[in-house]
């Protein structure tokens, strides 16, 4: 009788709290917008080769075509087709944001979790990302950038160490707060190695604040690295990242307005988009502003 | 009871949840006199807490909606008092103590600094005048060495102290009312001990009433002079004190009574209820109890039991043991 | 001080605490004064099989801390604790506690933190399954089933996660995990105080089936003395980190002899509007930063004596099984 009871009030709280985040995330504006803006700029980076064109094609006698029929984005210096150049700079640059994400995520990650269990490694640790921290994450880019040369990998990897602390600190702090709640202490009762408290409980339940953080680092890499190309350290010309076609454009501005306008709008729109989405992401995730029901 | 210093009619109070709108608070009324002491009993979920945050209207606006019902204080009903006068009553007339005093005071002012804002609120008396009257203030909670304490910060208090400040700065302005949610919950029970014998001291010097809301049956008994038992945002039943301790009319207070561990006998197994507390956003068809009573019927799953008299000054949401009472009573 | 507390029956005690300390390194901010908090101050009791020695205490008195260096969470500052035969304390206590790991278990008080939101029930009950290794899918999941029978939870729980259930239930999940290797030792800390009252009862009854059923032996941690009153079989009563009581329960519960165990049970509120409760204790729990000389109670005890303000009172058995740590006796 009481079990049944219990199966029963347990069955109805449980439908409508499962799929709890997922409904909320569905329900909230900005997340969807960003959601929505992002999707539409990964299946358009998959969809480059549908255009038959080779970004990378100079056709001399077509150079600086204003937007028309046949170029929609118009051509640059070297009648090369700015839509397609979008399009394939829209990989690249997507590709540079995830992959700066994911790196400083992994290893930003990693960092703060063992800063975190092992407390005699975290001032070490902790005084190399303030020093890190220190200098302008844009500004370390260069530096690192400029000492790794002009290439994708290391454009990948300038930016990621310039936003490894950041990281690093949201994980520690969250793990930090996980590591007095007595499901640790459960799990040391039951003789849980250092490995097993770090990977099965403090990592898991410091992902939200992660994905949360990782949407705007990816948001920053995208920004950063239009911003390294442009000052000539980002991925090598003539490869077609937003930034490069930017850069390229620069002496143009005045007469082929156009060469820097649509490149500039993609960059602003990722960011847009990758920004709502974070912003969504924390309102639903961020414990400090979810209130147990 | 002549003429009631507060009168909640049918208040009704909802707040929005992630799966809709959810009922907290479903019709409730209830009454003090002057001078007198209600307890409000339940478990969590039971909207207890809600009712006396509703009578202040401390409620969160962004996630409710405006209660319904009526609240008549001074021939004014506080529902639909403008904001102005309502801050006037809050604090003034009506004030009321939370359950933890660490997470009510400001850890950056002193105790003389936050007596003092309520007097100068409400009185608007000099900062001289108000320091005067936290230390008189902190003297009658019995705060030893009052003058120096005063000016201390409240991380230095221990809890209990912390709660006699939390009385200090509510009784400042010599309230009617004092409405207290959980006021011991959070102490020790020895401190416990002392924070109730202050209350009931300072309820009789000053004269004023006090609705205490508690889970605590047996802090109910001790200071209580009514009670009404609330389960699942609805007044199961009301009755003195005494009366509901030695016969309790519903089943929910029978129950909850028998399940409290006993610290004067032994017992080999305590009776429980079976089941668990609903969830608040669920939809019980007729008597919200009925799932988990034993003595539950046909028709308390399908009609909505009203509160009906069970006696004088009694009163109890449960037709079948009502009507067996009447029936007693006749034979 | 450290003599043993010989219990009137012939069960030899599995779990044997002498002496026990534990302090605790404070510094008051950056740069202050390091300082030392001691926690639990000289304490000794046993358990034997099959019971339960009731632990109560107000906040502060280092109940939670016992607890915690009884399955060893905490290493102990000094004194001995054996733990079915096996000193977990001093030089070789990792060792030792290696050994008896699997026969000790905890049920904590939080039913919200205890247990990882990012985990399914039926993981978190297998926890200790999965960290001692060894056991086959299958078995595991029989397992689990098992367990969540035993504590009277529906087998499919397994697969949802915590949030979707209510404290008591959560608390049922707290006590499938402890189970889950067969331990022969748990220590329950105040695993009610969170719950309703009518959630309580449910989870009292659930512990005396259990330990009825597997023989368990418990140190049950409770601030709640009608509580501990209902599953205890003896009852140790710390102040100030001091152990001033311990007695069978009907011996305590009907002749309290030491005066804060007195004056703890005449304050709790009785659910019975016509008794009297004498005025209450005044003063405060005094601070374990810097402990005065004498007894801990002293200066809030009605029966004070110049000798308590000078000399703690030594433990003493004073026959029934019933130890006191009070120069009035």
């Amino acid at each position: 009788m009481a079990e049944a009871t219990i199966l029963a009030s347990g069955e109805a709280i449980a439908a409508r709290r499962r799929f709890r985040v997922l409904r909320k995330l569905l329900h909230h504006r900005s997340f969807m917008a960003g959601f929505i803006i992002v999707a539409v700029m990964v299946i358009a980076a998959l969809c480059a080769p549908l255009t038959g064109v080779d970004p990378n094609q100079m056709r001399v006698r077509l150079r600086f075509r204003p937007p028309s029929e046949v170029n929609w984005f118009g051509t640059d210096q070297f009648g090369r087709d700015l839509f397609t150049r979008t399009l394939y700079g829209a990989q690249l640059s997507l590709w540079i944001g995830l992959a700066v994400a994911v790196l400083s995520g992994v290893v930003g990650a990693a960092i703060g979790v063992l800063s975190a269990q092992f407390r005699r490694l975290d001032s070490l640790l902790m005084r190399i990302m303030d020093a890190l921290m220190a200098a302008p994450a844009i500004l370390l880019a260069i530096g690192l950038g400029a000492a790794l040369g002009p290439q994708t990998h290391s454009v990948i990897i300038a930016l990621a160490v310039a936003y490894i602390p950041r990281t690093a600190r949201i994980v520690r702090a969250s793990a930090l707060v996980t590591r007095e709640l007595e499901f640790i202490e459960a799990a040391r009762v039951s003789g849980a190695s250092s490995m097993r408290i770090m990977f099965k409980h403090l990592l898991p339940n410091a992902s939200g604040p992660l994905l949360v953080q990782s949407t705007f680092v990816f948001a920053f890499a995208i920004l950063a690295e239009a911003a390294l190309s442009f000052i000539g350290i980002g991925p090598p010309p003539p490869a077609p990242s937003w930034g490069n076609i930017i850069a390229e454009g620069r002496q143009f501005a005045v007469q082929s307005w156009w060469i820097m306008l649509f490149p500039g709008f993609a960059i602003s729109l990722a960011a847009l988009g990758m920004n709502l989405l974070g912003d969504g992401l924390r309102d639903v995730l961020d414990p400090r502003l979810k209130v147990e029901s | 009871m002549a003429v009631p210093l507060l009168e909640v009619d049918d208040l009704t109070v909802r707040f929005r949840t992630d799966a809709g709108w959810m009922t907290a608070v479903d019709r409730v009324s209830l009454a003090v006199g002057e001078g007198e002491a209600l307890g409000i009993v339940g478990e969590s979920g039971s909207g207890k807490s809600v009712t006396a945050l509703s009578i202040l209207r401390l409620h969160a606006a962004a996630t409710t909606r405006m209660p319904t019902g009526k609240i008549h204080y001074g021939g004014k009903d506080l529902l639909t008092l403008p904001t102005r006068e309502m801050r006037q009553i809050r604090g003034g007339e009506i004030a009321m103590i939370f359950q933890d005093p660490m997470s009510s005071l400001n850890p950056v002012l002193t105790i003389a600094d936050q007596i003092g804002e309520s007097l100068r609120l409400h009185q608007g008396v000099d900062q001289a005048t108000a320091r005067k009257r936290a230390i008189e203030l902190l003297d009658l909670v019995r705060i030893p060495d009052a003058a120096r304490r005063v000016d201390e910060y409240p991380h230095r208090l221990s809890g209990g102290m912390r709660q006699r400040v939390m009385i200090a700065i509510a009784i400042a302005c010599r309230p009617k009312l004092l409405i207290a949610d959980e006021p011991t919950t959070a102490l020790d029970v020895t401190i416990q001990a002392q924070i109730l014998d202050l209350l009931r001291d300072l309820q009789r010097e000053l004269g004023m009433s006090v609705i205490l809301i508690t889970h605590d049956m047996g802090v109910i008994a001790e200071f209580a002079r009514r009670v009404m038992v609330m389960y699942a945002g609805r007044v199961v039943e009301t009755a003195p004190v005494g009366q509901m301790f030695r016969r309790p009319v519903h089943p929910y207070t029978e129950g909850l009574l028998t399940a409290i561990p006993k610290l004067d006998v032994d017992v080999r197994r305590l009776p429980t209820i079976a089941g668990s507390i609903p969830d608040p956003t669920a939809v019980i068809p007729g008597c919200r109890y009925s799932p988990r009573c034993p003595q539950v019927q046909e028709s308390c799953r399908r009609d909505s039991p009203a509160l009906l008299p069970a006696g004088p000054e009694r009163e109890a949401r449960c037709p079948p043991r009502v009507a067996a009472m009447a029936k007693e009573t006749v034979a | 001080m450290s003599a043993a507390l010989k219990t009137d029956t012939a069960d030899a005690p599995i779990i044997q605490v002498r002496d026990l300390v534990k302090e605790f390194n404070v510094t008051r901010g950056r740069g202050g004064p390091p300082a030392i908090l001691r926690a639990v101050n000289h304490i000794s009791f046993d358990i034997r099989s099959g019971t339960t020695l009731g632990l109560v205490g107000e906040s502060g008195s280092g109940k939670s801390t016992t607890g915690r260096l009884l399955v060893g969470l905490i290493p102990a500052t000094s004194g001995e604790i054996s733990l079915f035969g096996e000193t977990i304390t001093g030089a070789d206590g990792e060792a030792a506690l290696a050994k008896v790991r699997s026969k000790l278990q905890f049920v904590f008080q939080d039913p919200h933190g205890s247990l990882n939101p990012r985990m399914r029930v039926g993981d978190c009950i297998a926890e200790p399954i999965d960290i001692a290794g060894g056991w086959s899918r299958k078995d595991r999941a029989d397992r689990v089933s098992e367990l969540l029978e035993t504590v009277g939870l529906p087998r499919a729980v397994a697969e949802r996660f915590p949030h979707e259930f209510s404290g008591g239930q959560r608390q049922r999940i707290g006590i499938a995990r402890a189970l889950a290797l067969r331990p022969d030792f748990v220590v329950c800390d105040e695993p009610v105080s969170a719950l309703d009252v009518s959630m309580q009862a449910q989870i009292i009854n659930l512990l005396l089936d259990l330990q009825e059923r597997l023989g368990l032996s418990y140190l049950f941690i409770a601030h709640d003395l009608a509580v501990v009153r209902s599953i205890a079989t003896d009852v140790a009563v710390m102040y100030a980190g001091a152990l001033v009581e311990q007695a069978p329960k009907t011996v305590l519960y009907s002749a309290p002899k030491h005066p804060y165990t007195q004056a703890l049970l005449d304050a709790v509120p009785r659910p019975d509007p016509d008794r009297v409760r004498s005025a209450a204790l005044g003063g405060e729990v005094p601070s374990i930063l810097n402990p005065l000389p004498g007894c801990a109670f002293a200066a809030r005890c009605p029966h004070v004596m110049a000798v308590c303000r000078q000399d703690r009172p030594a433990p003493r058995p004073t026959g029934e099984g019933h130890v006191v740590a009070c120069h009035l006796y």
